[in-house]
Protein backbone atom coordinates (compact mmCIF):
# COMPACT_ATOMS: atom_id res chain seq x y z
CA UNK A 1 0.00 0.00 0.00
CA UNK A 2 2.64 2.50 1.23
CA UNK A 3 6.30 2.12 0.10
CA UNK A 4 8.71 4.73 1.15
CA UNK A 5 12.57 4.65 -0.18
CA UNK A 6 15.34 5.89 0.72
CA UNK A 7 13.75 8.80 2.15
CA UNK A 8 15.80 12.05 3.30
CA UNK A 9 14.45 15.34 3.92
CA UNK A 10 16.69 18.53 4.39
CA UNK A 11 15.25 21.59 5.97
CA UNK A 12 17.18 25.01 5.38
CA UNK A 13 19.48 23.90 3.24
CA UNK A 14 22.57 25.36 3.19
CA UNK A 15 21.87 27.34 5.93
CA UNK A 16 22.91 27.47 9.32
CA UNK A 17 19.71 26.15 10.55
CA UNK A 18 20.05 23.00 8.30
CA UNK A 19 18.12 20.04 9.35
CA UNK A 20 18.64 16.61 8.49
CA UNK A 21 15.14 15.78 9.94
CA UNK A 22 14.62 12.42 7.86
CA UNK A 23 18.08 10.12 7.18
CA UNK A 24 17.54 7.50 4.08
CA UNK A 25 14.12 5.89 5.66
CA UNK A 26 12.73 3.26 4.16
CA UNK A 27 9.49 1.37 4.92
CA UNK A 28 6.86 -0.36 3.52
CA UNK A 29 3.60 -0.90 5.17
CA UNK A 30 1.20 -3.27 3.45
CA UNK A 31 -2.11 -2.93 3.04
CA UNK A 32 -4.80 -3.07 6.24
CA UNK A 33 -1.46 -2.35 8.56
CA UNK A 34 -2.17 -0.23 11.47
CA UNK A 35 1.57 1.23 12.22
CA UNK A 36 2.37 2.60 15.39
CA UNK A 37 5.42 5.62 15.90
CA UNK A 38 6.92 6.25 18.49
CA UNK A 39 9.98 8.63 19.22
CA UNK A 40 11.64 11.32 21.42
CA UNK A 41 10.56 15.13 20.31
CA UNK A 42 12.05 16.36 17.16
CA UNK A 43 13.04 12.68 15.74
CA UNK A 44 11.25 13.36 12.58
CA UNK A 45 7.39 11.48 13.12
CA UNK A 46 5.62 14.47 11.47
CA UNK A 47 7.80 14.72 9.06
CA UNK A 48 7.22 11.20 8.12
CA UNK A 49 3.68 12.00 7.59
CA UNK A 50 4.16 15.53 6.08
CA UNK A 51 6.60 13.54 3.29
CA UNK A 52 3.56 10.82 2.71
CA UNK A 53 0.88 12.95 3.03
CA UNK A 54 2.29 15.55 0.15
CA UNK A 55 2.47 18.26 2.61
CA UNK A 56 6.09 18.25 2.72
CA UNK A 57 8.31 17.34 -0.22
CA UNK A 58 11.23 14.88 0.41
CA UNK A 59 14.73 16.11 -0.41
CA UNK A 60 15.83 12.14 -1.47
CA UNK A 61 13.91 9.43 -2.12
CA UNK A 62 10.46 8.12 -3.64
CA UNK A 63 7.13 7.97 -1.84
CA UNK A 64 4.99 5.47 -3.98
CA UNK A 65 1.49 4.97 -3.47
CA UNK A 66 -0.49 1.90 -4.31
CA UNK A 67 1.95 0.96 -6.77
CA UNK A 68 2.05 4.94 -7.77
CA UNK A 69 4.80 7.11 -7.28
CA UNK A 70 3.84 10.21 -5.62
CA UNK A 71 6.83 12.07 -5.16
CA UNK A 72 6.03 15.07 -6.37
CA UNK A 73 2.10 14.85 -6.26
CA UNK A 74 0.79 17.83 -4.30
CA UNK A 75 -0.59 17.04 -1.13
CA UNK A 76 -4.60 17.80 -2.48
CA UNK A 77 -4.27 15.40 -5.10
CA UNK A 78 -3.22 12.62 -2.61
CA UNK A 79 -5.86 13.32 -0.50
CA UNK A 80 -7.59 10.33 -2.89
CA UNK A 81 -6.20 7.82 -0.92
CA UNK A 82 -5.06 9.59 2.30
CA UNK A 83 -7.03 11.34 5.15
CA UNK A 84 -5.42 12.93 7.99
CA UNK A 85 -5.69 13.99 11.61
CA UNK A 86 -3.38 16.18 12.43
CA UNK A 87 -0.95 16.80 15.40
CA UNK A 88 -2.42 20.35 16.36
CA UNK A 89 -6.46 19.88 16.73
CA UNK A 90 -6.82 23.33 14.52
CA UNK A 91 -5.24 22.50 11.50
CA UNK A 92 -7.72 20.18 10.64
CA UNK A 93 -10.93 21.99 10.57
CA UNK A 94 -12.41 25.02 9.53
CA UNK A 95 -12.90 27.72 12.43
CA UNK A 96 -15.59 29.78 10.75
CA UNK A 97 -17.53 27.11 9.16
CA UNK A 98 -20.37 25.46 10.85
CA UNK A 99 -20.30 21.34 12.09
CA UNK A 100 -22.44 19.98 9.02
CA UNK A 101 -19.96 22.46 6.37
CA UNK A 102 -17.09 21.16 8.24
CA UNK A 103 -18.71 17.51 6.83
CA UNK A 104 -20.04 18.08 3.77
CA UNK A 105 -16.02 19.33 2.50
CA UNK A 106 -14.65 16.24 4.22
CA UNK A 107 -17.68 13.97 2.63
CA UNK A 108 -16.79 15.47 -1.03
CA UNK A 109 -12.55 15.36 0.05
CA UNK A 110 -11.96 12.84 -3.08
CA UNK A 111 -14.40 14.40 -5.33
CA UNK A 112 -15.00 17.46 -7.37
CA UNK A 113 -16.14 20.43 -5.22
CA UNK A 114 -19.05 21.26 -7.93
CA UNK A 115 -21.70 23.92 -7.91
CA UNK A 116 -24.56 22.02 -6.24
CA UNK A 117 -25.98 22.37 -2.52
CA UNK A 118 -24.85 19.46 -0.71
CA UNK A 119 -25.88 19.50 2.33
CA UNK A 120 -29.52 18.67 2.60
CA UNK A 121 -31.39 16.90 5.39
CA UNK A 122 -30.47 13.93 4.01
CA UNK A 123 -26.45 14.80 4.65
CA UNK A 124 -27.60 16.53 7.84
CA UNK A 125 -29.36 12.83 9.28
CA UNK A 126 -26.01 11.24 7.72
CA UNK A 127 -23.62 13.73 9.95
CA UNK A 128 -26.11 13.87 13.05
CA UNK A 129 -26.03 9.66 12.91
CA UNK A 130 -21.75 9.87 12.62
CA UNK A 131 -21.56 12.22 15.06
CA UNK A 132 -23.75 10.58 17.93
CA UNK A 133 -21.35 7.72 18.21
CA UNK A 134 -19.33 10.07 20.30
CA UNK A 135 -21.65 10.52 22.57
CA UNK A 136 -20.58 14.22 23.32
CA UNK A 137 -23.51 16.01 22.73
CA UNK A 138 -22.15 17.92 19.32
CA UNK A 139 -24.51 16.19 16.99
CA UNK A 140 -27.21 18.83 17.88
CA UNK A 141 -24.89 21.67 17.20
CA UNK A 142 -24.79 20.74 13.68
CA UNK A 143 -24.73 24.84 12.75
CA UNK A 144 -22.72 25.77 15.21
CA UNK A 145 -19.79 27.10 13.99
CA UNK A 146 -16.45 24.79 14.77
CA UNK A 147 -14.11 27.79 16.38
CA UNK A 148 -16.45 27.64 18.87
CA UNK A 149 -15.86 24.13 20.02
CA UNK A 150 -12.74 23.07 22.74
CA UNK A 151 -9.74 21.39 20.65
CA UNK A 152 -10.45 17.81 21.99
CA UNK A 153 -14.03 18.28 20.07
CA UNK A 154 -12.43 19.09 17.10
CA UNK A 155 -9.85 16.82 16.95
CA UNK A 156 -12.87 14.18 18.04
CA UNK A 157 -15.10 15.74 14.78
CA UNK A 158 -11.25 15.74 12.59
CA UNK A 159 -11.33 12.05 12.81
CA UNK A 160 -15.23 10.78 12.41
CA UNK A 161 -14.74 13.57 9.18
CA UNK A 162 -12.00 11.41 7.81
CA UNK A 163 -14.17 8.47 6.81
CA UNK A 164 -16.64 10.46 5.53
CA UNK A 165 -15.65 9.96 1.71
CA UNK A 166 -13.75 6.91 0.09
CA UNK A 167 -10.36 6.14 2.72
CA UNK A 168 -7.47 3.92 2.59
CA UNK A 169 -4.93 5.44 4.40
CA UNK A 170 -5.29 7.12 7.58
CA UNK A 171 -2.69 8.87 9.04
CA UNK A 172 -3.18 9.83 12.74
CA UNK A 173 -0.78 12.35 14.38
CA UNK A 174 -0.71 12.63 18.28
CA UNK A 175 -5.09 12.63 18.09
CA UNK A 176 -4.87 12.26 21.66
CA UNK A 177 -2.38 15.21 22.48
CA UNK A 178 -4.74 17.60 23.40
CA UNK A 179 -7.08 15.53 25.19
CA UNK A 180 -8.61 14.89 28.47
CA UNK A 181 -7.74 11.00 29.50
CA UNK A 182 -11.51 10.04 28.88
CA UNK A 183 -11.73 11.83 25.74
CA UNK A 184 -8.32 10.58 24.21
CA UNK A 185 -9.55 6.82 25.58
CA UNK A 186 -13.06 7.33 23.70
CA UNK A 187 -10.92 8.58 20.18
CA UNK A 188 -8.35 5.88 20.01
CA UNK A 189 -11.19 3.71 20.25
CA UNK A 190 -13.31 4.96 17.47
CA UNK A 191 -10.31 5.04 15.46
CA UNK A 192 -9.22 1.65 16.25
CA UNK A 193 -12.48 0.85 15.27
CA UNK A 194 -13.00 3.10 12.33
CA UNK A 195 -9.40 1.12 10.98
CA UNK A 196 -11.20 -2.31 11.38
CA UNK A 197 -14.29 -1.27 10.11
CA UNK A 198 -13.27 0.42 6.77
CA UNK A 199 -9.83 -2.15 6.83
CA UNK A 200 -8.01 0.99 6.86
CA UNK A 201 -3.98 1.40 6.43
CA UNK A 202 -3.07 3.10 9.30
CA UNK A 203 -0.13 5.01 11.07
CA UNK A 204 -0.62 6.58 14.88
CA UNK A 205 2.00 8.71 16.30
CA UNK A 206 1.84 8.64 19.99
CA UNK A 207 4.11 9.20 23.10
CA UNK A 208 2.03 7.16 25.38
CA UNK A 209 3.39 3.97 25.17
CA UNK A 210 0.49 2.62 26.81
CA UNK A 211 -1.15 3.88 23.69
CA UNK A 212 1.36 1.79 21.77
CA UNK A 213 0.97 -1.24 23.54
CA UNK A 214 -2.00 -1.56 23.20
CA UNK A 215 -3.00 -0.63 19.74
CA UNK A 216 -1.56 -1.32 16.34
CA UNK A 217 -0.27 -4.49 14.20
CA UNK A 218 3.56 -2.90 13.95
CA UNK A 219 5.27 -0.67 16.15
CA UNK A 220 8.23 1.26 14.79
CA UNK A 221 10.31 3.60 17.13
CA UNK A 222 12.00 6.54 15.43
CA UNK A 223 15.52 8.45 16.46
CA UNK A 224 17.23 11.26 15.06
CA UNK A 225 15.45 10.78 11.68
CA UNK A 226 16.06 6.99 11.61
CA UNK A 227 13.73 4.14 12.20
CA UNK A 228 15.36 2.75 14.64
CA UNK A 229 13.39 -0.29 16.10
CA UNK A 230 10.39 -1.91 13.71
CA UNK A 231 8.20 -4.55 15.45
CA UNK A 232 6.44 -6.54 13.21
CA UNK A 233 2.86 -8.31 14.83
CA UNK A 234 4.01 -11.27 16.96
CA UNK A 235 6.89 -9.32 17.96
CA UNK A 236 4.64 -6.76 18.82
CA UNK A 237 2.00 -8.66 20.81
CA UNK A 238 4.95 -10.19 23.44
CA UNK A 239 6.05 -6.58 23.88
CA UNK A 240 5.07 -5.66 27.43
CA UNK A 241 5.34 -2.03 28.69
CA UNK A 242 7.90 -2.23 30.89
CA UNK A 243 10.31 -3.38 28.26
CA UNK A 244 9.44 -0.40 25.99
CA UNK A 245 9.93 1.91 28.85
CA UNK A 246 13.63 0.57 29.01
CA UNK A 247 13.49 1.73 25.65
CA UNK A 248 13.82 5.70 26.66
CA UNK A 249 16.15 5.31 29.91
CA UNK B 1 -35.87 63.76 0.46
CA UNK B 2 -34.34 62.83 -3.35
CA UNK B 3 -31.49 63.72 -2.00
CA UNK B 4 -30.83 61.14 -0.05
CA UNK B 5 -32.62 58.43 -2.30
CA UNK B 6 -29.92 59.65 -4.57
CA UNK B 7 -27.45 57.91 -2.23
CA UNK B 8 -29.30 55.33 -1.33
CA UNK B 9 -29.41 54.05 -5.04
CA UNK B 10 -25.39 54.34 -5.28
CA UNK B 11 -25.34 52.46 -1.99
CA UNK B 12 -27.01 50.04 -3.72
CA UNK B 13 -25.00 50.26 -6.79
CA UNK B 14 -21.87 49.99 -4.80
CA UNK B 15 -23.03 46.84 -2.97
CA UNK B 16 -21.64 44.50 -5.49
CA UNK B 17 -18.44 45.32 -4.98
CA UNK B 18 -19.30 45.37 -1.05
CA UNK B 19 -20.10 41.97 -1.86
CA UNK B 20 -16.95 41.09 -3.71
CA UNK B 21 -14.72 42.81 -0.71
CA UNK B 22 -16.99 40.69 1.27
CA UNK B 23 -14.93 37.49 -0.61
CA UNK B 24 -11.80 38.78 -0.57
CA UNK B 25 -11.78 40.28 2.80
CA UNK B 26 -14.23 38.31 4.96
CA UNK B 27 -13.90 34.61 3.08
CA UNK B 28 -9.65 34.59 1.73
CA UNK B 29 -8.50 37.51 4.05
CA UNK B 30 -6.96 38.98 1.17
CA UNK B 31 -6.53 42.66 1.47
CA UNK B 32 -7.73 43.21 -2.38
CA UNK B 33 -6.63 46.47 -3.88
CA UNK B 34 -7.16 45.23 -7.60
CA UNK B 35 -10.57 47.03 -6.54
CA UNK B 36 -9.77 50.34 -7.66
CA UNK B 37 -9.04 49.59 -10.97
CA UNK B 38 -11.28 47.01 -12.03
CA UNK B 39 -14.43 48.80 -10.88
CA UNK B 40 -13.41 51.70 -13.66
CA UNK B 41 -12.63 49.14 -15.73
CA UNK B 42 -15.99 47.95 -15.26
CA UNK B 43 -17.46 51.43 -15.94
CA UNK B 44 -14.82 52.04 -18.70
CA UNK B 45 -16.30 48.74 -20.87
CA UNK B 46 -19.98 50.16 -20.18
CA UNK B 47 -18.91 53.14 -21.60
CA UNK B 48 -17.28 51.99 -24.95
CA UNK B 49 -19.87 49.71 -25.13
CA UNK B 50 -23.22 51.67 -24.81
CA UNK B 51 -21.57 54.67 -26.82
CA UNK B 52 -21.39 51.80 -29.37
CA UNK B 53 -24.96 50.75 -28.94
CA UNK B 54 -24.51 47.96 -27.40
CA UNK B 55 -27.44 46.30 -25.41
CA UNK B 56 -27.61 46.74 -21.73
CA UNK B 57 -27.61 43.29 -20.84
CA UNK B 58 -25.14 42.23 -23.63
CA UNK B 59 -22.55 44.18 -21.77
CA UNK B 60 -22.99 42.33 -18.44
CA UNK B 61 -21.01 39.46 -19.25
CA UNK B 62 -18.07 41.49 -21.10
CA UNK B 63 -18.13 43.63 -17.75
CA UNK B 64 -17.75 40.41 -15.35
CA UNK B 65 -15.06 39.15 -17.63
CA UNK B 66 -13.10 42.04 -17.67
CA UNK B 67 -13.45 42.34 -13.85
CA UNK B 68 -12.48 38.75 -13.52
CA UNK B 69 -9.42 38.88 -15.76
CA UNK B 70 -8.19 41.46 -13.69
CA UNK B 71 -9.18 39.40 -10.50
CA UNK B 72 -7.18 36.41 -12.23
CA UNK B 73 -4.30 38.58 -12.90
CA UNK B 74 -3.83 39.73 -9.27
CA UNK B 75 -4.34 36.04 -8.28
CA UNK B 76 -1.86 34.72 -10.40
CA UNK B 77 0.92 36.88 -9.24
CA UNK B 78 0.18 36.32 -5.79
CA UNK B 79 0.21 32.94 -5.85
CA UNK B 80 2.68 31.89 -8.51
CA UNK B 81 4.92 34.31 -8.25
CA UNK B 82 4.44 34.37 -4.60
CA UNK B 83 4.08 38.22 -4.36
CA UNK B 84 2.16 39.40 -1.05
CA UNK B 85 -1.61 39.96 -1.92
CA UNK B 86 -1.26 43.65 -1.36
CA UNK B 87 1.38 44.35 -3.41
CA UNK B 88 -0.06 41.47 -6.38
CA UNK B 89 -3.36 44.19 -5.93
CA UNK B 90 -1.46 47.34 -6.15
CA UNK B 91 0.69 46.49 -9.40
CA UNK B 92 -2.52 45.28 -11.47
CA UNK B 93 -4.64 48.43 -10.31
CA UNK B 94 -1.77 50.37 -11.36
CA UNK B 95 -1.37 48.74 -14.88
CA UNK B 96 -4.85 48.56 -15.18
CA UNK B 97 -5.21 52.94 -15.09
CA UNK B 98 -2.87 52.79 -18.28
CA UNK B 99 -5.01 50.05 -19.58
CA UNK B 100 -8.91 52.24 -18.82
CA UNK B 101 -7.32 55.18 -19.90
CA UNK B 102 -5.98 53.53 -23.13
CA UNK B 103 -9.52 52.00 -23.81
CA UNK B 104 -11.64 54.86 -23.04
CA UNK B 105 -9.45 57.61 -24.98
CA UNK B 106 -9.62 60.34 -22.86
CA UNK B 107 -10.53 61.34 -19.13
CA UNK B 108 -14.33 61.40 -18.94
CA UNK B 109 -16.73 59.85 -21.52
CA UNK B 110 -20.45 61.47 -20.82
CA UNK B 111 -23.24 58.82 -21.40
CA UNK B 112 -26.51 61.23 -21.57
CA UNK B 113 -27.65 60.46 -25.03
CA UNK B 114 -27.56 57.15 -24.97
CA UNK B 115 -30.11 54.75 -23.24
CA UNK B 116 -29.23 53.01 -19.88
CA UNK B 117 -30.51 49.85 -17.61
CA UNK B 118 -32.15 53.00 -15.37
CA UNK B 119 -33.87 54.36 -18.09
CA UNK B 120 -34.70 51.46 -20.51
CA UNK B 121 -37.33 50.16 -18.02
CA UNK B 122 -40.01 51.68 -16.38
CA UNK B 123 -41.77 50.84 -13.05
CA UNK B 124 -42.53 53.71 -11.73
CA UNK B 125 -42.95 57.11 -13.25
CA UNK B 126 -41.07 59.02 -11.07
CA UNK B 127 -37.55 58.79 -12.41
CA UNK B 128 -36.15 58.48 -8.97
CA UNK B 129 -38.37 55.73 -7.33
CA UNK B 130 -37.65 53.73 -11.07
CA UNK B 131 -34.11 53.81 -10.47
CA UNK B 132 -34.45 52.58 -7.07
CA UNK B 133 -37.02 49.83 -8.15
CA UNK B 134 -34.35 48.82 -10.80
CA UNK B 135 -31.09 48.93 -8.73
CA UNK B 136 -32.71 47.15 -6.16
CA UNK B 137 -33.91 44.27 -8.16
CA UNK B 138 -30.24 43.92 -9.79
CA UNK B 139 -28.96 43.67 -6.19
CA UNK B 140 -31.18 41.32 -5.79
CA UNK B 141 -30.55 38.86 -8.25
CA UNK B 142 -26.74 39.39 -7.90
CA UNK B 143 -27.35 38.50 -3.84
CA UNK B 144 -29.05 35.23 -4.65
CA UNK B 145 -26.87 34.17 -6.98
CA UNK B 146 -24.07 34.95 -4.48
CA UNK B 147 -25.47 33.32 -1.91
CA UNK B 148 -25.94 30.31 -3.66
CA UNK B 149 -22.61 29.94 -5.19
CA UNK B 150 -21.09 30.41 -1.53
CA UNK B 151 -23.61 27.49 -0.19
CA UNK B 152 -22.88 25.25 -2.97
CA UNK B 153 -19.99 22.24 -2.97
CA UNK B 154 -17.66 24.65 -4.01
CA UNK B 155 -19.01 27.53 -2.32
CA UNK B 156 -18.01 25.76 1.33
CA UNK B 157 -14.45 24.94 -0.08
CA UNK B 158 -13.93 28.56 -0.95
CA UNK B 159 -14.85 29.66 2.61
CA UNK B 160 -12.85 26.56 3.94
CA UNK B 161 -9.61 28.14 1.96
CA UNK B 162 -9.71 31.20 3.66
CA UNK B 163 -9.80 29.74 7.18
CA UNK B 164 -7.36 26.71 7.37
CA UNK B 165 -5.15 26.14 4.32
CA UNK B 166 -3.89 22.91 5.68
CA UNK B 167 -7.36 21.30 6.15
CA UNK B 168 -8.31 22.19 2.98
CA UNK B 169 -5.11 20.62 1.14
CA UNK B 170 -5.74 17.64 3.07
CA UNK B 171 -9.69 17.44 1.36
CA UNK B 172 -8.32 17.82 -1.96
CA UNK B 173 -8.94 21.68 -2.97
CA UNK B 174 -6.24 23.16 -4.92
CA UNK B 175 -6.06 26.48 -2.25
CA UNK B 176 -4.29 28.24 -5.29
CA UNK B 177 -7.04 27.65 -7.89
CA UNK B 178 -9.40 28.71 -5.21
CA UNK B 179 -7.73 32.11 -4.37
CA UNK B 180 -7.49 32.95 -8.06
CA UNK B 181 -11.20 32.15 -8.20
CA UNK B 182 -11.85 34.02 -5.63
CA UNK B 183 -10.48 36.88 -6.86
CA UNK B 184 -11.84 36.82 -9.94
CA UNK B 185 -15.20 36.38 -8.80
CA UNK B 186 -14.92 39.64 -6.01
CA UNK B 187 -13.30 41.45 -9.29
CA UNK B 188 -16.33 40.83 -11.66
CA UNK B 189 -18.49 41.92 -8.96
CA UNK B 190 -16.53 45.01 -8.41
CA UNK B 191 -16.68 45.50 -12.26
CA UNK B 192 -20.37 45.26 -12.04
CA UNK B 193 -20.75 48.12 -9.79
CA UNK B 194 -18.41 50.26 -12.17
CA UNK B 195 -21.21 49.42 -14.91
CA UNK B 196 -24.11 50.08 -12.56
CA UNK B 197 -22.52 53.36 -11.67
CA UNK B 198 -21.52 54.73 -14.88
CA UNK B 199 -25.26 54.35 -16.12
CA UNK B 200 -26.38 55.78 -13.04
CA UNK B 201 -24.69 58.62 -13.29
CA UNK B 202 -24.43 59.24 -16.76
CA UNK B 203 -20.40 59.05 -16.95
CA UNK B 204 -17.44 57.08 -16.83
CA UNK B 205 -14.77 59.33 -15.42
CA UNK B 206 -10.88 57.47 -15.44
CA UNK B 207 -10.79 58.59 -12.32
CA UNK B 208 -14.12 57.56 -10.57
CA UNK B 209 -11.87 54.53 -8.97
CA UNK B 210 -9.24 56.33 -7.11
CA UNK B 211 -10.21 54.79 -3.16
CA UNK B 212 -13.36 53.33 -4.15
CA UNK B 213 -11.85 49.96 -2.13
CA UNK B 214 -12.06 52.34 1.12
CA UNK B 215 -16.08 52.33 0.55
CA UNK B 216 -15.91 48.47 -0.03
CA UNK B 217 -14.30 47.87 2.67
CA UNK B 218 -16.35 50.34 4.74
CA UNK B 219 -19.29 48.73 4.06
CA UNK B 220 -17.83 45.18 4.95
CA UNK B 221 -16.62 46.74 8.44
CA UNK B 222 -20.33 47.77 8.91
CA UNK B 223 -21.35 44.83 7.65
CA UNK B 224 -19.61 43.08 10.25
CA UNK B 225 -20.68 44.91 13.09
CA UNK B 226 -24.18 44.32 11.99
CA UNK B 227 -23.27 40.52 11.90
CA UNK B 228 -21.99 40.95 15.72
CA UNK B 229 -24.65 42.95 16.67
CA UNK B 230 -27.62 40.83 15.47
CA UNK B 231 -25.66 37.82 15.97
CA UNK B 232 -26.24 36.07 12.47
CA UNK B 233 -24.37 33.23 11.21
CA UNK B 234 -26.01 32.48 7.73
CA UNK B 235 -24.55 33.09 4.68
CA UNK B 236 -27.09 35.00 3.33
CA UNK B 237 -27.65 37.44 6.52
CA UNK B 238 -24.50 38.01 5.95
CA UNK B 239 -24.28 39.38 2.15
CA UNK B 240 -27.39 41.41 3.38
CA UNK B 241 -25.56 43.41 6.08
CA UNK B 242 -22.40 44.36 3.52
CA UNK B 243 -25.62 45.85 1.28
CA UNK B 244 -27.31 47.46 4.24
CA UNK B 245 -23.64 48.68 5.09
CA UNK B 246 -23.21 49.98 1.24
CA UNK B 247 -26.09 52.09 1.91
CA UNK B 248 -25.57 53.33 5.11
CA UNK B 249 -22.27 54.50 4.15
CA UNK B 250 -23.58 56.21 1.44
CA UNK B 251 -25.74 58.09 3.55
CA UNK B 252 -23.50 59.03 6.16
CA UNK B 253 -21.31 60.70 3.06
CA UNK B 254 -24.37 62.23 1.80
CA UNK B 255 -25.61 63.86 5.13
CA UNK B 256 -22.04 65.55 5.38
CA UNK B 257 -22.37 67.02 2.10
CA UNK B 258 -25.80 67.89 2.82
CA UNK B 259 -24.17 69.64 6.40
CA UNK B 260 -22.11 71.88 3.69
CA UNK B 261 -19.21 69.88 4.49
CA UNK B 262 -16.69 71.26 1.29
CA UNK B 263 -17.04 68.54 -1.45
CA UNK B 264 -13.15 68.30 -2.03
CA UNK B 265 -12.61 66.64 2.03
CA UNK B 266 -15.29 64.07 1.11
CA UNK B 267 -12.37 61.57 0.71
CA UNK B 268 -11.20 62.93 3.89
CA UNK B 269 -14.61 62.55 5.56
CA UNK B 270 -14.72 58.66 4.20
CA UNK B 271 -11.65 57.97 5.95
CA UNK B 272 -12.28 59.15 8.94
CA UNK B 273 -15.90 57.57 9.02
CA UNK B 274 -14.15 54.10 7.99
CA UNK B 275 -11.62 54.70 10.76
CA UNK B 276 -14.70 55.57 13.28
CA UNK B 277 -15.83 52.24 11.79
CA UNK B 278 -13.36 50.22 12.92
CA UNK B 279 -12.58 52.10 16.43
CA UNK B 280 -16.19 51.93 17.97
CA UNK B 281 -16.75 48.27 18.63
CA UNK B 282 -13.41 48.20 19.85
CA UNK B 283 -13.96 50.62 22.27
CA UNK B 284 -17.10 48.82 23.52
CA UNK B 285 -15.21 45.49 24.50
CA UNK B 286 -12.54 47.46 25.99
CA UNK B 287 -15.12 49.16 28.29
N1 LIG C 1 9.18 23.30 8.44
C1 LIG C 1 10.34 23.04 9.09
N2 LIG C 1 11.39 23.86 8.94
C2 LIG C 1 12.54 23.62 9.56
N3 LIG C 1 12.77 22.56 10.36
C3 LIG C 1 11.76 21.70 10.57
C4 LIG C 1 10.48 21.90 9.94
N4 LIG C 1 9.67 20.88 10.31
C5 LIG C 1 10.40 20.11 11.12
N5 LIG C 1 11.65 20.58 11.28
C6 LIG C 1 12.72 19.97 12.08
O1 LIG C 1 12.79 18.60 11.73
C7 LIG C 1 13.00 17.81 12.89
C8 LIG C 1 11.90 16.78 13.01
O2 LIG C 1 10.67 17.42 13.31
P1 LIG C 1 9.30 16.67 13.45
O3 LIG C 1 8.25 17.69 13.57
O4 LIG C 1 9.19 15.67 12.38
O5 LIG C 1 9.49 15.91 14.83
P2 LIG C 1 8.47 14.97 15.64
O6 LIG C 1 9.11 13.64 15.75
O7 LIG C 1 7.15 15.03 15.04
O8 LIG C 1 8.47 15.67 17.06
P3 LIG C 1 7.30 15.88 18.14
O9 LIG C 1 7.23 14.62 18.92
O10 LIG C 1 7.79 17.01 18.98
O11 LIG C 1 6.07 16.21 17.40
C9 LIG C 1 13.07 18.77 14.06
O12 LIG C 1 14.42 19.02 14.34
C10 LIG C 1 12.44 20.02 13.55
O13 LIG C 1 12.99 21.16 14.15
MG1 LIG D 1 5.27 15.82 15.63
Amino acid sequence: MIELQHISKRFNKGKVNEVLALQDVSLTIPEQEFVVVIGANGSGKTTLLNILSGAEYCTEGNVIISGTDVSRLPEYKRSKWIARVFQDPLKGTASDLSILDNFRLAAIRTTNKKLIIGVNEAFKKRVKDTISILGMGLENKLEQSMGTLSGGQRQALTLLMSVMDDTRILLLDEPTAALDPRSAALILQTADNLIKQYHLTAILITHNLKDANQYGTRLIQMGEGKIIRDLQKTDKAALTLPQMYEWFN
Amino acid sequence: MEFYITALILGLCLSSMGLGIFITMKIFRIPDITTDGSYTLGAVVTAILLSNHWNMGAIIPVVLIAGAIAGILTGLIHTYIKIDALLSGILVMTALYSINLTLLGRSNVPLLDVSNLFSVFTVFSNSVYNSLAIGLLFIVVITLLVGYILRTDFGIAMRATGNSTSMTRALGINNNKMKIIGLAIANALTALSGYLVAQYQNFTDINMGIGIVITGLGSVLIGEALIKWWNITGIPGQLITVICGSILFQLVLAFTLSIGVDPNLLKLVTASFVLLIVIIPRLRTAS
